[in-house]
């Protein structure tokens, strides 16, 4: 521009001029190299030259002596743990992007319903602030795996028991040679035939006095009642006196009764009455016709308690890692989705809607095919961020499990300066980084190029 | 009739939103209430438990943490990393995007092309190679070595963003001022500089949070004395649970600052990570 605005002056003064032309130019141009200089330096000492050196650093060995070829690139597809590295990232391309772009879409279109929008949408992208180590920690502490500690398996676990039930008495079991015979499956019987009319004691330990729940009371009154003609009456209590001096096998008059413990009346295999019992661990089965019966204390009242999800175990962590993902970048598809959104011609949706179309019909047939553009924007976008994802994996998977949840970059890392110290190896698996970003390079180049036109 | 639908809708709507709006909320304060209590305490049960026990919560953990030497120390070398860093490329970016958008050199086109085809290098790449460049200029371990690599790998981005906004300006503005005899450098401070603040602002703050929230390029480059905060947090994470009381406040040290500019800067924010996002 510097140099057609000068030739139209020198037009005018033909001669004197045009050496003093050629004299401005060529400053103008030394001041122009100088305003890219150190742009250009530090690009090519620290971007540029590091790229060249890791390609060829890539055909040596571990100590970089010997030349060794394609060796590293082949190396990579036989050692297990980069395989499992190209695997799990293989996992991230594929599962991460598209929950993203989806999840995003759904709530770019939903949140224009409300009055709040940008109170959501700010709260949503607030996790773009956050470092990923500040978010793994987050995660990590959400994950714990102890339903006491880690938020994620609170949830489950009472999910879990609301539906299911939990088992009050997860210790508790019976002596040997008290009457009580102890089930395959965890179950408690009575072993000889009881008949209507009579009353049995059914005794356990293993509870620990302040595990009784609140409320139970002695079981000694309700021992002592004797049981109507068609009835069998009992009591589940603790064999236990606290203190010491009570009798094995016997009701004491200190010793609780253990309540809500389910208890069964089973007849040939057959379970015909079942009843919970009370406060002071008594029971009765009225009404039952004459014949054999055992009485039966079934396993569910022994289950050990549900301990939720293994959420940072082997099988787990690639997924638990992702949903943290999911939880940082979820704003960003939705706030650059809603970006396209708000651009949609509304002539056209107005129009549907004046013919009828449901909110479903217009999402499916308009919105969605006119935002593919943006959404195939943000698609790419993610694609190249979750290929390079590190810091989560690094910060989020516990030691143990590190290798379980490794990726490409975590594993750049390790070969190279984690204990593993094979720059070549470590060389070449960048350089693989880098090929899998190449497409997204002459996209851009090409994007670029094309906006210059 | 058609309305109660819709109302109905709306309705589900709104509670659909308010439950995604709480999953996000809920990690977040659980983060903040565990800072606030005793590692005792967090052993014993979950945070949620204080909720019902506010007696737990206390910013004790918070003072400790302002006696702990180490955290302190690379709380303020995270400081002197993203301040320089953030400083260092919008003003070489800012010159050389000017130069790329209106001044004439050699071989600027194809130069361009290769800013732009740098954008999306991996920083993965850079670190082995950079290293042993820094360890033969005595730079490695040091903050001004941690600067220099953000500085290059923030570059790219930064040159093509100012690039393509000065490059909007009109060709008009800038031939008055030459016209007027002014130098390039003259037009460049007293011109192109304030003309470009929103660009200019959009991208210090990205490149600010960028490089606050870096671990990576730090766990390497910087060593004991110079890593800031995410490292000195990272080495302590093998011992996740027992130090939960070093660890929650020290998270939430680090995430308050880049959160509060967040909400300061909403809107350059936004956009530079819009824009930051061909990444």
């Amino acid at each position: 521009m510097t140099a057609t605005t000068l030739a139209k002056e020198a037009g005018s003064a033909p001669v004197a001029s045009a050496g003093r032309a050629r004299r401005t130019r060529r400053r103008g141009r030394i001041i122009a190299v100088l305003f890219v200089l150190p742009a250009l330096l530090l690009l090519g000492a620290l971007v540029v030259y590091p790229v060249v050196f890791s390609v060829g650093r890539s055909f040596f060995d571990a100590s970089g002596t010997r030349f060794v070829g394609g060796d590293n690139y082949t190396e990579m597809f036989r050692d297990p743990a980069t395989l499992k590295a190209i695997r799990n990232t293989t996992i991230w391309v594929v599962v991460a992007p598209a929950l993203l772009t989806g999840l995003g879409l759904i709530l770019a279109v939903l949140v224009e319903k409300v009055r709040w929008a940008t109170a959501f949408k700010l709260l949503l992208f607030m996790p773009m602030a956050v470092s990923f180590l500040a978010a793994g920690i987050i995660f990590r502490l959400a994950y714990d795996e102890d339903p006491d500690k880690g938020v994620l398996n609170a949830a489950v676990v009472s999910v879990h028991d609301a539906f299911a039930g939990t088992s009050s008495y997860p210790t508790a079991r019976a002596r040997e040679g008290q009457g009580l015979i102890h089930g395959a499956d965890g179950s408690y019987r009575t072993g000889t035939g009881v008949s209507p009319g009579d009353s049995v004691t059914l005794g356990l330990v293993g509870v620990l006095p302040k595990d009784l729940p609140a409320g139970a009371g002695p079981a000694y009154a309700a021992a002592g009642r004797s049981a109507a003609p068609d009835e069998v009456r009992g009591v589940v209590y603790l064999d236990f006196t606290p203190g010491g001096g009570g009798r094995q096998g016997e009701v004491d008059r200190r010793e609780s009764g253990l309540p809500e413990m389910k208890v069964e009346a089973v007849r040939d295999g057959r379970t015909v009455a079942s009843t919970t019992t009370a406060s002071d661990g008594s029971f009765r089965f009225p009404g039952l016709a004459s014949g054999a019966y055992t009485v039966e204390l079934p396993e569910s009242n022994f289950a050990p308690p549900y301990q939720g999800v293994s959420w940072l175990g082997r099988t787990l962590v690639t997924p638990a890692i992702i949903g943290a993902y999911l939880w940082i970048w979820t704003g960003f598809a939705m706030v650059l989705i809603g970006a396209g959104l708000s651009t949609l011609p509304r002539d056209a949706l107005e129009a549907a809607r004046m013919d009828g179309a449901n909110e479903w019909q217009i999402f499916r047939r308009i919105t969605v095919p006119l935002l593919a553009p943006v959404l195939t924007v943000v698609f790419v976008t993610l694609v190249i961020n979750v290929m390079k994802v590190f810091d989560l994996v690094y910060i989020i998977a516990p030691g143990p499990v590190q290798e379980d949840a490794t990726v490409l970059a975590t594993q750049m890392w390790l070969v190279s300066f984690g204990g593993g110290n094979n720059q070549g190896l470590g060389s070449a698996l960048g350089v693989l980084l880098l090929l899998l970003v190449i497409p997204a390079m002459v996209f851009n180049v090409r994007r670029f190029r094309r906006s210059q036109r | 009739m058609n309305a109660v639908r819709r109302g109905l809708g709306n309705g589900l709507v709104q509670a659909f939103l308010v439950v995604i709006g709480l999953i996000w909320l809920t990690p977040l304060a659980g983060l903040f209430l565990s800072s606030l209590r005793s590692a005792e305490d967090t052993a014993k049960g979950g945070w949620w438990t204080a909720l019902a026990a506010p007696g737990q919560l206390s910013f004790d953990n918070y003072s400790a943490l302002l006696k702990n030497a180490g955290i302190i120390q690379s709380f303020w070398n995270t400081v002197l990393i993203s301040v320089p860093t953030t400083v260092l490329v919008v003003a070489v970016a800012a010159l050389a995007g000017y130069a790329f958008a209106w001044l004439d050199f050699p071989a600027r086109e194809p130069l361009f092309l290769l800013v732009v085809a740098l954008l999306v290098v991996p920083v993965q790449i850079g670190l082995l190679p950079v290293a042993k460049l820094f360890g033969q200029l005595g730079l490695f371990g040091t903050i001004p070595g941690v600067v220099l690599f953000h500085v290059a790998y923030g570059l790219p981005f930064a040159v093509f963003l100012l690039r393509n906004y000065f490059a909007e300006m009109p060709k008009e503005m800038l031939e008055a001022a030459r016209m007027d005899g002014g130098s390039e450098w003259r037009i460049f401070i007293r011109l192109v500089l304030p003309v470009g603040r929103p660009a200019l602002a959009s991208l210090a703050i990205f490149q600010f949070l960028w490089v606050w929230n870096d671990m990576l390029v730090a766990l390497l480059f910087a060593d004991s004395s110079s890593q800031p905060l995410t490292v000195e947090l990272q080495s302590q994470i093998r011992q996740f649970g027992s130090n939960i009381d070093v660890l929650a406040p020290g998270a939430f040290l680090s995430l308050i600052v880049p959160v509060v500019v967040f909400f300061a800067f909403q809107r350059h924010f936004v956009q530079g990570v819009m824009a930051g996002s061909v990444k």
